[in-house]
C-alpha cells in the first residue's frame, strides 16, 4: 500500500486539516514510511485467529436505562458562541 | 429471496416514451429506540426539553468522555429483531462513521458497520385486495442520532440543539423488494405497527421518531437493476410516496433522453413536491469506518435472547389470524381491529363470550366510526367495552333491534349509563307481541287504500309500509317481522 499526493489531499480534506501544497510530498513520504512499518504485520500468519479486541479478557461495561446526567446546558455551551443555550454556528442549510 | 427477480404488477408500471418502466425501492428506516436515557450516556432521551438540557458531556463530545452502553437499548434492538423474525447476532461490533457536520459534535457517529446486532429478517405486508408480499430485511443495527439544527432563528447563523444527539436509533435496512410507492408506504406502516406492538419505538413521525432514507431506481420490467438515488430523511409516509413517484419520473425522463443516472444523495422538498441534489454530501460518502476503540464487542447471552423471545407480545399478523379463526371475522375486519393493540384489546373485551362478528360490526362501524369523527381514541372513548358488550347482548337476545341499538349507542355516548337500564326506563324493548304488530299493520293497510293499490304494481313500495309501521310502533318492532307480515297481508311475493 502506498500513498500518493492525491490521497494526501483527499485525506486532509476529509479530516478538515489544512495542508499547504508544498507540504504534500513530504507528508506522502512520511505516511508511506508509517504504513510500511505497519505492513510488517502482514508477515504474520493469522489464519483462523479472531481479532484481539482487548489485552485482558474483559466484558463490555453496560448501564441501566436510568437518567443520571444532563441538565447543565450552561456548562455545555460555556466554551463557545451561544444564544438561549443553543450553539451558534455559521449558517448551514441545504 | 432474490430481490432482482421480483417484477412489479403491471398496474404499477409507469408508461414512458420508450415503453413501460418499473420502480425499485429499498428503504433505510431510522427508528428511535423507546428508552429513558441515551445509547451511550445517562442524559434524558425524552423528546423536546429546553435547548441542550438533555445533554451530558459525553453527548457534547467533551475531551476524555467515554461511552457506556445502555443495556435496555440493546434489548430493545434484540426485541425488534425478533419481531422481524430476524437472526440475532450474539457478537456485534460498534464502528465510527466519520463525517463533519455542526450537529455531530464527535466528528463521527457510533454505528455498526460490518457486524450489526441483527441480521436478515422478513416483514409480511398486506396490500389492497387481500394481496400480501414479503419484504426482506437485510439488517438492523444500533447507532447514535445526531443533534438538530435550526436555520430560521438568524439570517446568517444556524442554531444547534444537541438534545437528540446520542439518542439510540435502530436503522432497519430493507432489501430492494418494493415496486411501488404504495408498497413502500405499506411496508413502513407495518414496521411502525410491529414496533408499537413491541414497545420498542413509538413511531411518532411528527416528532422524528421514525424517518426513512429512500433508495429509488427504475428499470425496464425484469431488466437488471439500474443506478439508484438516495432520498434522505423523509419524515412522513405521505411525503415518501410523493418523493418516490417524483424521483421515478425524473429518472425515467433522464434515461429516455439518452442520459444516465448519477448515484447521488437527494433531498425531498415537500413544498415544491420535488427532489433535488444534495451536493454538499458528495464528499462525505467516504466515511472511513473503523471499530470504535472505546467500545468492546457487544456480546449477547443466548439465554437472555431466549427470554426476550418468550416475552414477545402477540404480533399483528398472529393476532389477525387468531381473530379470523376464533371469531369468524373477515381478514379485512380483523386487520382493522389489530391496527393498534389497544383497539384489538377493546374488541376482545367486547367479544368475550359474545357473537364475534356482531361485536366486530359494532366496534368497527359504530364505535371506531364515531371515535374517528370526533378525533378520539379507544383510550379516551366515552363508551367502554363493558357498555358496548351490554348493548351487543341486548341485540343478540332480540330485546332491541338494530335501529333502536343505534339510539341506545347515542345515549351511551352522550349521557353514559347501563344499556339494559336505558332500554328498560325508556321503554325501548322490541315489540315481540305479534298481535300488537299485526294490529299496527292492519291499521296502516286500512287507512291507505291508494298505497295498497300502488304497491301491488310496484313491490318496492313495501319499504314505505314498513316505515309507517315502524313509526307507529316507535321503532320498536322488528323490521323483518313487519316486512314478512306485510308481504303476507298484501299478497306480495
Amino acid at each position: 500500500m502506498s500513498v500518493d499526493d492525491k490521497t494526501v489531499r483527499r485525506v486532509a480534506k476529509l479530516a478538515r486539516i489544512k495542508v499547504e501544497e508544498k507540504d504534500v510530498p513530504r507528508l506522502a513520504a512520511e505516511l508511506n514510511v508509517i504504513l510500511a512499518f505497519v505492513e510488517q504485520l502482514n508477515e504474520v500468519n493469522v489464519d483462523g485467529i479472531a481479532p484481539l479486541t482487548s489485552v485482558v479478557a474483559a466484558e463490555m461495561k453496560k448501564r441501566k436505562d436510568v437518567v443520571t446526567d444532563g441538565h447543565y446546558a450552561k456548562a455545555i455551551v460555556a466554551n463557545t458562541q451561544s444564544e438561549d443555550q443553543f450553539f451558534i454556528v455559521p449558517r448551514v442549510v441545504e | 429471496m432474490d430481490s432482482e427477480k421480483r417484477i412489479a404488477d403491471k398496474q404499477d408500471w409507469i408508461k414512458g416514451a420508450t415503453g413501460d418502466w418499473e420502480i425499485i425501492i429499498g428503504l433505510e428506516v431510522h427508528a428511535q429506540v423507546l428508552a429513558k436515557s441515551k445509547l451511550f450516556s445517562g442524559a434524558s432521551a425524552e423528546y423536546g426539553g429546553a435547548p441542550n438540557d438533555h445533554v451530558s458531556f459525553v453527548d457534547a463530545a467533551m475531551p476524555g468522555m467515554l461511552p457506556v452502553i445502555n443495556e435496555f437499548c440493546v434489548e430493545q434492538a434484540v426485541r425488534t429483531g425478533l419481531g422481524l423474525k430476524a437472526q440475532i447476532n450474539e457478537v456485534s461490533v460498534f464502528d465510527r462513521k466519520n463525517y463533519f457536520y455542526p450537529d455531530l459534535p464527535q466528528g463521527y457517529q457510533i454505528s455498526q458497520y460490518k457486524q450489526p446486532i441483527v441480521g436478515e429478517g422478513v416483514v409480511s405486508v398486506d396490500l389492497e385486495e387481500g394481496k400480501s408480499i414479503s419484504i426482506g430485511v437485510e439488517r438492523l443495527h444500533l447507532e447514535q442520532d445526531a443533534g438538530k439544527s435550526l436555520h430560521d432563528q438568524h439570517p446568517a447563523m444556524s442554531y444547534v440543539d444537541l438534545n437528540r444527539s446520542g439518542c439510540a436509533l435502530m436503522e432497519i435496512v430493507s432489501r430492494p423488494d418494493m415496486r411501488s410507492a404504495d408498497e413502500a408506504k405499506a411496508y413502513v406502516t407495518k414496521l411502525r405497527q410491529i414496533m408499537r406492538y413491541l414497545g420498542t419505538c413509538d413511531g411518532n413521525m411528527e416528532q422524528g421518531s421514525m424517518r426513512a432514507d429512500v433508495n429509488v431506481s427504475v428499470r425496464k420490467p425484469g431488466a437488471p437493476f439500474g443506478t439508484r438515488c438516495e432520498i434522505k430523511n423523509v419524515n412522513s409516509i405521505r411525503f415518501m410516496g410523493q418523493a418516490i413517484d417524483y424521483e421515478a419520473r425524473r429518472q425515467i425522463g433522464i434515461l429516455e433522453d439518452g442520459g444516465k443516472i448519477d448515484q447521488e444523495t437527494r433531498l425531498y422538498d415537500a413544498k415544491k413536491g420535488e427532489t433535488r441534489s444534495m451536493r454538499s454530501k458528495e464528499e462525505a460518502h467516504d466515511y472511513r469506518y473503523f471499530p470504535d476503540p472505546d467500545l468492546l464487542p457487544l456480546k449477547l447471552d443466548p439465554r437472555r435472547i431466549a427470554e426476550i423471545k418468550a416475552s414477545l407480545p402477540e404480533l399483528p399478523d398472529e393476532k389477525r389470524a387468531r381473530f379470523v379463526a376464533s371469531y369468524g371475522l373477515s381478514r379485512y375486519d380483523a386487520a382493522v381491529l389489530v391496527v393498534e393493540q389497544s383497539s384489538a384489546g377493546f374488541f376482545e373485551d367486547v367479544a368475550q363470550g359474545r357473537d364475534g362478528k356482531l361485536s366486530a360490526n359494532w366496534v368497527i362501524n359504530e364505535l371506531f366510526g364515531r371515535l374517528n369523527k370526533e378525533g378520539k381514541s379507544v383510550e379516551t372513548s366515552p363508551v367502554s367495552a363493558r357498555q358496548l358488550g351490554g348493548l351487543v347482548d341486548l341485540i343478540s337476545a332480540g330485546t332491541i333491534n338494530g335501529k333502536i341499538a343505534k339510539d341506545v349507542f347515542e345515549l351511551l355516548w352522550t349521557e353514559g349509563g347501563e344499556p339494559a337500564q336505558i332500554v328498560e326506563t325508556r321503554g325501548l324493548v322490541q315489540v315481540t307481541d305479534m298481535a300488537a304488530i299485526e294490529k299496527a299493520v292492519d291499521e296502516i293497510i286500512s287507512v291507505n287504500p291508494d298505497k295498497v293499490e300502488a304497491v301491488k304494481a310496484k313491490p318496492s313500495m313495501l319499504g314505505w309500509f314498513v316505515g309507517q309501521v315502524m313509526k307507529t310502533t316507535g321503532g320498536k318492532a322488528n323490521p323483518q317481522t313487519v316486512s314478512d307480515l306485510l308481504k303476507k297481508k298484501l299478497a306480495i311475493t
